[in-house]
């Protein structure tokens, strides 16, 4: 049923810190991964060896950059679905094939129902819904509903599968409509955001924005003057490493 | 966007044969046009034709064509929902009302009813149709108040093009329709050069620093894609279109869907004229609407470009 529920129990969904994203795609290769046979597989590719080869992801890590000169910054951007509270993708569905779930927030395609209208990926703005190409279906992020709840597996591992991946802790996984939740909390501490607030499809997912540095002086340790490694071939290789350590503790 | 040819083909010809199917209802159910079978015939045949034809191909661009059925489900939040169930609900009166034309050869009581439901659900399913893009909020150039109403004024005006074209084969034409459609027609390019103005003139609002947040670290630029060739989004929602030639596509679509028809339709006028004239208007007007359809696609801009190459949305 396309109409949204009035309010979810749980607002699952993924917290991501673009201070740490270090753009590995370790995510997105992980969620192809696992849902390339799980909730919905098959995730196919299309000349996958051509040359034009090009497929289903549910996650696509961008990188940008920020700024002007040298105050400009390189940030890595994952993409995936927000799981919004108003997500117009699952109104304008045709057939009921996408819903969101009471339970927990989470939205859905069932790849059963679905007739590949494309409809739902033109409603979204953030390019959430890929087209399967070669399932003639939509594709989403599950938030690995078919991990989360999963008894079968170890309880480290009852998380989606990008954030079991992020070498770097940068994704996060919880209850964002829990103000006590870890998740929240983060999101509270650092400043999380929403992306294209002004659209109104209240994004449940946050991004947390990069931590600013603390001056230009410790950004760029080669005018650092108070540790005397920027003059001459005086300043050696163990130096500066000393340095670099020094203002690490001191953090 | 992407201009799909299937959904092109459809909004245009089902379009034509929804606003022929509501002229002729309504001029029927009035008694301006004769209760004549094979008038009645021809045009229903037609109308109900473009309309079948129109909506077997926009199954072309589903995934799963098979189960197209389901898309009569959930009319209470989708207007493609609510588009399928009125375009299918209105062949119920239009049958009937076939059937009292074309067999019984009257149109008085429970047929005049039939005829107005049929004229109602005809402009329901045009104004359905429109809404399908105008509700979409993350197209700026078809979340506007005009969308809707322009497909139910190209509805009705390319219906009035064909009205004529019947009645002058049928030899019985009479100048009021001729004057009907060139309101249509005048009333339908106004709508449609209002949108043209509205749009070019609305600034964009949408930036890249809101799609990504990081406008406190200043302008964003991308620096690397996800991957190395276009995916689904991108080649769906990044269709563009270069300025210079939307204008002089925007041109050739006014001349040949709205001049050329109104010009020809007034040539109807001339005694000895009439069928010929009427016709190139009918072939003008296709060509013209299938024209600004396609731009209608290839000038709209998708917000997620944002994510990609695109500044502003």
């Amino acid at each position: 049923m396309t109409a949204l529920p009035h309010a979810t129990e749980k607002k699952l969904g993924l917290v991501i810190d673009l201070d740490t994203c270090v753009g590995c795609q370790a995510c997105a290769t992980s969620c192809k991964e696992w849902n390339t046979g799980g909730y919905s597989a098959p995730l196919t590719d299309q000349d996958p060896y051509g040359a034009d080869p090009h497929g289903a992801w549910l996650n696509r890590v961008h990188a940008y950059e920020a700024g002007e000169g040298e105050a400009s910054r390189t940030v890595h951007f994952p993409r995936s679905c927000l799981h919004c509270e108003e997500p117009d993708c699952v109104t304008v569905c045709p057939t009921g094939a996408s819903y969101k779930r009471v339970e927990d927030g989470i939205v859905l395609v069932d790849p059963d129902t679905c007739i590949g209208c494309k409809l739902c990926s033109w409603a979204c703005p953030y390019g959430a819904r890929e087209y399967d190409y070669g399932h003639g279906v939509m594709k989403k992020c599950t938030l690995c509903v078919d991990r989360i709840y999963n008894e079968h597996l170890i309880e480290e591992d009852r998380i989606p599968a990008c954030v079991r991946a992020c070498p770097t802790g940068a994704r996060h996984f919880g209850d964002l409509g829990d103000p006590g939740s870890a998740v929240s909390q983060l999101v509270a501490e650092r400043g999380g955001f929403d992306l294209l607030p002004e659209l109104g499809y209240k994004p449940v997912n946050k991004y947390l924005p990069p931590r600013s540095r603390r001056d230009a002086r410790s950004a760029h340790p080669a005018r650092q003057g108070s540790v005397g490694t920027h003059d001459g071939p005086a300043a050696g290789g163990a130096e500066r490493l000393f340095a670099w350590v020094d203002r690490m503790l001191s953090r | 966007m992407h201009p799909a040819y299937s959904v092109i083909l459809f909004t245009t010809a089902s379009g034509a044969g929804f606003g022929l199917l509501a002229w002729l209802a309504l001029f029927g159910m009035l008694g301006l046009v004769p209760p004549d079978r094979a008038f009645g015939l021809a045009g229903l045949a037609l109308a109900l034709g473009l309309i079948t034809a129109g909506l077997l191909a926009s199954t072309a661009h589903l995934g799963r064509p098979e189960r197209a059925w389901r898309a009569f489900s959930q009319w209470r939040t989708s207007w493609l929902s609510r588009e399928g169930v009125l375009a299918v609900a209105t062949y119920i009166p239009a049958l009937v009302l076939a059937l009292g034309w074309v067999i019984l050869e009257r149109l008085d009581g429970p047929f005049a009813i039939m005829a107005l439901l049929t004229v109602a659900g005809a402009v329901a399913t045009l104004y359905a149709t429109g809404m399908i893009y105008a509700s979409l909020r993350t197209i700026r150039q078809w979340h506007q108040p005009l969308t809707a109403p322009i497909y139910v004024a190209l509805g009705l005006a390319s219906g009035a093009v064909l009205l004529n074209v019947l009645l002058r084969g049928f030899g019985i034409a009479h100048a009021g329709f001729s004057w009907l459609a060139i309101v249509c027609l005048i009333a339908a390019a106004g709508l449609k050069w209002a949108y043209w103005l509205t749009i070019d003139g609305e600034l964009r609002t949408h930036t890249r620093e809101a799609a990504t947040g990081l406008g406190a670290l200043g302008k964003v630029r991308p620096l690397e894609p996800p991957h190395t060739q276009p995916n689904f989004v991108m080649r769906e929602m990044g269709y563009r279109i270069a300025r210079k030639h939307a204008r002089r596509l925007r041109d050739l679509a006014m001349l040949f869907a709205f001049g050329v028809p109104v010009v020809a339709t007034l040539l109807t006028l001339v005694p000895g004229a009439g069928t010929a004239a009427a016709a190139l208007a009918a072939l003008s007007m296709a060509a013209g609407l299938l024209l600004e359809r396609w731009l209608f696609f290839a000038e709209a801009e998708h917000v997620v470009m944002l994510y990609y190459d695109t500044e502003v949305a």
